[in-house]
């Protein structure tokens, strides 16, 4: 089932409360999107842990009904 | 240590780039893993691929092994550098390129 993108927006917020999160469709089937984070909590985090972080506000459906998630992350000028 | 980690922890120690990934370079089964492809390809070094489609310990096993949820993933020198999407930000700011020359990996063979 795809997810739609103000749903993964709710769940990255609820886990990143200070986050902007921006979807962009990669693709018009309401199942690829691209999602911009950008956080102060990244700060000083590695990629990889900026990543992590976002995977685990979206808990077991990364890999699975999330395939296509691409995952853009920052931190905040 | 199980024997999937074994495994997957000889394949990434034996070479210096490790893609995995869906398909082969040549044919890649998935956008993403298409995409770390092209991307290794213009960095111009040589590296390995390990086809997960073909091997479901490997495909359940690297998930776990480098707590990331999504394939593809690139292992350089041993070390979990991320999926496409961190690859393809290294690359447009230039750190991959600069990893792996810091790393000292194999350029490919020109054509």
């Amino acid at each position: 089932m795809p997810m739609a993108a103000a749903r993964i927006e709710a769940l990255i917020k609820e886990a990143l409360p200070d986050a902007t999160v921006e979807m962009e469709p990669l693709v018009d089937d309401n199942d690829h999107w691209l999602a911009r984070v950008t956080s102060a909590q990244f700060a000083g985090k590695s990629r990889v842990q900026q990543h992590k972080m976002v995977f685990a506000a979206l808990g077991e459906r990364m890999g699975g009904e999330l395939h296509a998630l691409q995952l853009h992350t920052a931190v905040p000028n | 240590m199980s024997e999937t980690n074994e495994r997957i922890s000889k394949i990434v120690n034996d070479a210096d780039v490790v893609l995995f990934m869906k398909g082969t370079p040549l044919f890649p089964q998935c956008g993403f893993s298409n995409r770390a492809v092209s991307i290794l390809d213009h960095c111009g070094v040589a590296f390995d691929s390990v086809d997960v489609l073909q091997d479901m310990e490997i495909r359940q096993g690297i998930k776990a092994y480098s707590d990331w949820p999504t394939i593809p993933q690139l292992y350089v020198k041993g070390e979990f550098v991320g999926g496409s999407d961190i690859m393809m930000e290294m690359f447009e700011a230039g750190e991959l390129q600069t990893l792996m020359n810091e790393k000292q990996v194999a350029k490919a063979e020109s054509e």
